[in-house]
């Protein structure tokens, strides 16, 4: 008895070592941190909008009498082999990455997330040859299985989005069937089946709205994914050669560079990152909140 | 419990099927053709491109084809590179090693530093070490592998000059590539680690254990350490497929000789049998590691292991 009581205070003790001005504290960090992130993301977007008005050179413009200088004030991230300003760049180059992310995590969110509820809400042998094709679809690694259709139908951009949109599809229709099986068993779909509501107004109204969270977490958590693997896949070389270069192309680029000049390879990794983590970090706040389990905890 | 290994297996082999029906579809249905990559079309006549198709089969109709290259598969042969006519299978086995050193390398790496801080971290929660973890977990999934191996190559090979560049041949090689790869592993296990941890500190069993009176320690390294890990394992057989995956990039990166450099060469080549044996072949292994994941997990949970 003496030591469950001495044991009850030290773990009492434990908890008084977080008083709760401290947590406050911490909780305006962790805000602060999505705030910033929200900021950094809402910058890039706006270089792949307008990159003029950001980038002091346009990507094309060659200065041939400044080739391979190193980062200063003139050249922020230096210039490359054709004297191209590696800020100018990168800065141009946004578009065609962050289209990368976003339209193949759209396309294979909608893809995916239709299969699932399909899946999900009729069941039965519709259910069972939907996920079995699902499961083959899983069994090779995403990467593979983008490099594989990136490979076959050649390089272009909207070929990595749509390589990259398939290898995400398994994904999301699982996560999109296991919500609408648990939310198609509540009492409140049968209270609305049973005051006459059809198949379509249920789905409609009741079961999508209470199940696209988890979807919703996971489409923001794939864009940093899909921005990193198609940017790997523009690194091995299946984008298409163009005058302003992704973010990974550019990269593979520099790559031959690299003992003379570090930045050509720096830089675009490190808008590739930087854009990454802040969506991640958005992603996570969004998981936190959408999450009621985590509200409590 | 015998039977649901049987079970398991049986769907294992359904899921190999599967997966090879649809590499077989991804290289043949897509607009490429193949016979037009091999000879040039501006010099050859109707002819000639006809008498190849025939040669190669392929004006047969879909299902033949299929059938004939799935005979093959079954005799072990994956058919002939374009480029060089050398067999496809030897080839992949001649790299193979290479790629799972580094596979292993860097899923230990992953999983001693993965594990390590995700149980800190969740144990000391908001301390310096739940900081550390957690911008290690943030950072290892959201940095591109080949940046992070650039980065490690500027670093260590051009300007302390303590690691090789590139290549495949011994230990000193095979360091970078390991770190690099194990940084993303580790990442994800991190996340994964201090979140099911986290989870389960707030069960009730560890409230009974408490007012039972055993040591902190206990409870945490004892009883919910083993039932963190759970999840964890059951990721491992996600994570090593991954790393294998991933082992294209990052070898391509650091010039290795291994299976990822074959059909990162094969793709520039528009070599489609390489192409198609690596996929197919990375395909098995994952299914073979999920396999072994499923089974030993059964020994692992005695829940489940009731269940069945």
């Amino acid at each position: 008895m003496k030591e469950v009581i001495s044991s009850e205070v030290a773990w009492q003790g434990r908890r008084l070592r977080f008083p709760t001005s401290l947590f406050q504290k911490r909780l305006a960090v962790s805000e602060l941190l999505v705030v910033v992130a929200a900021l950094v993301v809402a910058f890039i977007i706006l270089c792949a909008i307008v990159p003029g008005w950001i980038a002091p050179y346009l990507p094309t413009e060659m200065l041939t009498d400044q080739l391979l200088q190193a980062p200063s004030a003139a050249h922020l991230f230096g210039t490359d082999y054709f004297g191209r300003d590696i800020f100018s760049v990168v800065v141009y180059g946004s578009r065609d990455s962050l289209f990368i992310g976003f339209a193949s995590v759209i396309i294979g969110g909608l893809v995916g997330g239709l299969i699932g509820v399909i899946s999900g809400y009729i069941g039965g042998i519709v259910d069972t040859i939907l996920m079995r094709l699902i499961d083959v679809l899983m069994t090779i690694p995403g990467i593979l299985l983008a490099l594989a259709i990136a490979a076959s139908l050649g390089p272009s951009l909207f070929n990595i989005v749509l390589a990259v949109a398939v290898s995400a599809i398994p994904g999301y229709a699982r996560v999109m069937r296991g919500q609408m099986i648990s939310i198609k068993s509540r009492p409140f779909i049968m209270a609305s089946r049973s005051i006459g509501s059809s198949n379509i107004q249920i789905l409609w109204k009741h079961v999508l709205p209470n199940s696209v969270s988890p979807l919703l977490v996971m489409a923001t958590l794939g864009i940093g994914s899909s921005i990193l693997m198609g940017s790997g896949l523009s690194f091995l070389g299946l984008g298409l050669i163009k005058e302003v270069p992704d973010w990974g192309t550019l990269l593979s680029q520099g790559r031959g560079y690299l003992t003379v000049a570090w930045w050509i390879c720096t830089f675009p990794g490190l808008a590739i990152t930087i854009f990454v983590i802040a969506v991640n970090i958005i992603g996570d706040q969004v998981r936190d909140v959408l999450d009621p389990k985590k509200r409590t905890a | 419990m015998g039977r649901s290994i049987i079970t398991r297996l049986f769907t294992s082999l359904f899921v190999v099927l599967g997966s090879l029906i649809l590499v077989f579809c991804i290289l043949y249905l897509l607009p490429s053709d193949p016979v037009l990559m091999m000879i040039d079309p501006s010099s050859a006549t109707p002819e000639t491109i006809a008498n190849l198709r025939h040669q190669l089969g392929l004006d047969r109709p879909f299902y033949i084809q299929f059938a004939s290259y799935f005979n093959n598969i079954i005799h072990g042969d994956f058919g002939n590179s374009m480029m060089n006519s050398e067999p496809v299978l030897p080839k992949i086995l001649k790299h193979f090693p290479a790629t799972l050193m580094l596979t292993i390398a860097s899923s230990i790496i992953a999983v001693i530093v993965g594990v390590l801080l995700g149980v800190l971290s969740a144990i000391h929660r908001n301390r310096w070490i739940d900081i550390v973890a957690r911008i290690v977990g943030l950072f290892g999934i959201s940095m591109p592998t080949f940046w992070t191996g650039i980065l490690l190559i500027l670093l260590f090979s051009i300007q302390l000059h303590w690691l090789p560049v590139m290549g495949s041949d011994g230990f000193k090689t095979l360091v970078l590539p390991a770190i690099t790869l194990g940084i993303v592993g580790a990442g994800f296990i991190v996340r994964m680690v201090r979140n099911s941890m986290l989870e389960v500190i707030h069960e009730q069993f560890i409230v009974t254990l408490r007012s039972k009176g055993l040591s902190e320690r206990a409870i945490m390294y004892q009883h919910a350490l083993r039932n963190a890990l759970i999840p964890a394992i059951t990721m491992m057989g996600v994570l090593i497929g991954e790393m294998l995956a991933g082992a294209v990039v990052i070898e391509t990166v650091f010039s290795r000789q291994g299976i990822g450099r074959i059909i990162a060469d094969a793709i520039m080549a528009k070599d489609l049998p390489v192409v198609q044996g690596v996929v197919f072949f990375s395909a098995i292994i994952y299914i073979i590691v999920n396999l072994i994941v499923d089974i030993s997990y059964t020994y692992i949970d005695p829940r489940v292991r009731r269940a069945h």
